[in-house]
């Protein structure tokens, strides 16, 4: 099953390859990863997708919590989450297909941020069944690059 | 006239870096280390020479690690080895992943060419932070000198809280010789680090209750219940509630090996009695321990009937292998006084009705034991290594430190030696890694001179490490090493005998050095054992002695470790001798 697990970090060289290697070192796959600073400068936020079954994701859990610079670790799965992420994509847009890209663009809800005389790259957000629907219908079109951010996703406040 | 109410503002109150390193060894009691020089931390050398603390300076750096870990095990307190950067930091590596394996604790300080330098694949410039990171609990490079102090200061307070490990702080040349204040030592107190070290109160109780309904239960102990020094509460526990005691390698001396509660050592070459109490127990308790392939054996048929319980500081260790009823996450000495003192207040305990419950459990334990208990077969004049260990423990009253190598020489120690008391046996349990039991030796014996210290080492892995005997030469350690001979790789041997058809693939020593020659260039006494009746008097002598010795005793060549459990078997499915 897949988990997002958001977790705090203390904003320090090499606090990125505590978690990585551990991941590697331990045999856990990542599917997404995406990392920034927070609010406050010195710590990090880590929003990161990864497969397993509730005793795998808890063991990487507890391990990612022993880390020294690991501040805080949530499974965001566990409740009510939003979830998003960012694509770019360069899609073949020759005269024949240019209006048909757009409409799906637009569809979407996404937006051309790049022209050329073969080509649009858009920018479209959303969470990853969104992203994966656009990618399944500019397909045909032909798509000529595509770059993903990785989901970042953020828990729902308390409905009370 | 005014006093200057803060110091370090004044440039006179500032050290260098090599001065406020030694500064706080000695402010965390540390009057021993172990180490190698080299470019990067002569700062750090010069400086030593002027200060009271004691420097080994071994032969190579994989021995200053295992130095500064026999040292740290026997003691309990956190071993501090130097090396230099490059290689030296890279030598190092077996040693610090053979102490993360087994929680020790250790401060390995590590040169480092300077910060302009660093990325430059200067000369001995090697990324020993991103090397050991997954084999250290921490590490650090100091890039600001300003943070020198709070980082050592730090360092050794994660290497011997919660779970202990090793730490390993990369010093920069030009931060070593740069100049810093020293800051006045405060509780150190970390956001991001709290180990848990008291029980929930429910889940004790829930555990007590849980052990007072059992009939038939079992403790199965690890190298928490010694990191912890909770032998006696431990005990207590076992005697109070009539219960038997396995031990895992790491935990041999954590329960009196001669206690008649105790089933010895469990798992690949544990006892019969072990194996079989946890297989048809209805409770483990698990303390200390992290349920290892090498102690479970094939993991669905391992206590199969019980419940489980566990406690362990690591969170991480619960449940990683074997679903656990009622975790308890917590230092062990305090879980243990906890459940000690939750019975001793209860109405429901009663210790002649628990002793009597259990009585047929014992008697059945006592049965398995009797009918398998841990022997070998004599074979006239030849020597065999079982003998040699049980001479070593009669001879020695059970009261020695050993350290092992690793393999056949290691489980024959752990087998036959009686350990009644806990940081007497110093082994590579987690790492199984060749070439630890002489420098450890080393170590152990410059923490207690007047102790017994013995290495029972095989003839391939006291190669590994042997240029270490001129250590113990320079600096007064008169270890024993007894080498169980056999020219062969044993361990490794055993199996190829009993899994692949007896094909000897590099296994076999065909040349070996005259080990008695040998301690003699070492300036060493070298003693041999031919036969049987060798044995006795080669260890008489050897123990008489004040000098380092080598003995070398020549034991029957095919001699396996048994019982056996193959790998990937039920632990039930023992082969026996």
């Amino acid at each position: 099953m897949k988990h997002t697990l958001s977790v705090l970090l203390q904003n320090k060289p090499g606090a990125l390859s505590r978690v990585t290697g551990l991941f590697s070192g331990r045999g856990f796959n990542i599917e997404s990863l995406c990392v920034a600073e927070t609010l406050d400068p010195k710590v990090s936020c880590l929003t990161l997708v990864t497969r397993g079954d509730n005793a795998i994701v808890e063991q990487i859990t507890k391990q990612l919590h022993k880390l020294i610079d690991v501040i805080k670790v949530t499974d965001i799965t566990e409740g009510e989450f939003v979830e998003r992420e960012m694509v770019l994509i360069r899609v073949k847009a020759e005269a024949n297909t240019r209006a048909e890209v757009l409409r799906v663009i637009d569809i979407f809800r996404g937006k051309v941020v790049d022209v050329s005389p073969t080509s649009y790259a858009v920018e479209i957000t959303g969470p990853e069944s969104k992203i994966k629907a656009v990618i399944d219908i500019l397909r045909p079109i032909g798509i000529k690059e595509i770059i993903r951010t990785g989901t970042i996703a953020m828990p729902r406040a308390p409905k009370k | 006239m005014s006093e200057p109410n803060n110091r370090k503002d004044y440039p006179m109150s500032k050290i260098t870096g090599s001065q406020a390193i030694i500064k706080c060894l000695q402010e965390e009691g540390i009057d021993t280390i172990f180490g190698f020089p080299g470019g990067a931390v002569i700062d750090l050398y010069d400086e030593l020479m002027d200060s009271d603390i004691r420097h080994i300076l071994v032969r190579h750096e994989q021995g200053a690690v295992h130095a500064a870990d026999g040292y740290a095990r026997a003691t309990g307190k956190v071993g501090v080895a130097l090396l230099t950067s490059g290689p030296g930091a890279t030598n190092g590596v077996t040693g610090i992943a053979t102490a993360y394996l087994d929680s020790i604790p250790l401060v390995v300080l590590t040169g480092q060419v300077p910060r302009a330098l660093i990325g430059n694949d200067a000369f001995q410039e090697v990324d020993i932070v991103g090397i050991t990171r997954p084999c250290t609990k921490h590490n650090y490079l100091v890039k600001d000198p300003a943070e020198l102090v709070s980082t050592i200061r730090e360092a050794f307070y994660l290497a011997a809280s919660g779970r202990p490990g090793p730490v390993l702080i990369d010093l920069p040349k030009d931060v070593v010789a740069s100049m810093m204040p020293f800051p006045e030592k405060k509780p150190i107190k970390m956001q991001t680090y709290q180990p848990n070290l008291e029980p929930h109160p429910g889940q004790i109780e829930k555990a007590c209750k849980a052990f007072l309904k059992a009939k038939r239960p079992v403790l199965y102990i690890g190298g928490g219940v010694i990191l912890s020094n909770a032998n006696k509460e431990l005990t207590e526990l076992a005697e109070k509630m009539a219960t038997p005691v396995t031990m895992t390698l790491m935990g041999l001396g954590g329960f009196p090996g001669t206690n008649p509660l105790s089933l010895g050592m469990l798992g690949m070459h544990g006892s019969y009695a072990s194996n079989m109490a946890v297989a048809k127990s209805d409770l483990l308790i698990a303390v200390g321990a992290r349920f290892d392939d090498r102690v479970t054996g094939r993991l669905d048929a391992f206590a199969p009937h019980a419940e489980i319980i566990h406690i362990d500081i690591d969170p991480t260790s619960i449940s990683k292998n074997v679903e656990v009823d009622i975790p308890i996450v917590a230092d062990c000495k305090h879980a243990l006084l906890a459940m000690n003192g939750w019975l001793d207040d209860s109405k429901a305990f009663d210790a002649g009705a628990v002793a009597d419950k259990h009585q047929p459990w014992l008697d059945q334990v006592k049965e398995w034991d009797d009918k398998h208990p841990l022997t070998y077969r004599e074979e006239g004049d030849i020597i065999k290594p079982q003998y040699v260990i049980e001479v070593l423990n009669k001879l020695t009253g059970g009261d020695a430190i050993i350290t092992t190598e690793v393999g056949q020489n290691q489980m024959w120690a752990a087998q036959f030696y009686k350990f009644n008391h806990p940081r007497r046996l110093l082994t590579s349990g987690g790492l199984g890694t060749m070439g630890y039991g002489l420098p450890a030796a080393i170590g152990a014996k410059l923490a207690f001179p007047d102790a017994t210290v013995i290495d029972v080492a095989g003839d391939g892995s006291i190669q590994m490490n042997i240029q270490e005997l001129a250590t113990a030469r320079q600096w007064g350690a008169p270890v024993k090493v007894a080498i169980l001979n056999n020219n062969y790789l044993g361990m490794v041997r055993q199996w190829q005998e009993l899994f692949y058809n007896k094909r000897y693939s590099a296994t076999v020593m065909e040349i070996t050095p005259d080990f008695v020659e040998l301690a003699r260039a070492y300036g060493a006494v070298g003693l041999r054992a031919k036969t049987k009746d060798e044995v006795e008097p080669v260890i008489k002598e050897a123990l008489a002695t004040d000098n380092l010795v080598i003995m070398d005793f020549a034991i029957s060549r095919e001699e396996g470790v048994f019982p056996m459990v193959p790998a990937g078997k039920a632990t039930t499915e023992m082969l026996l001798v």
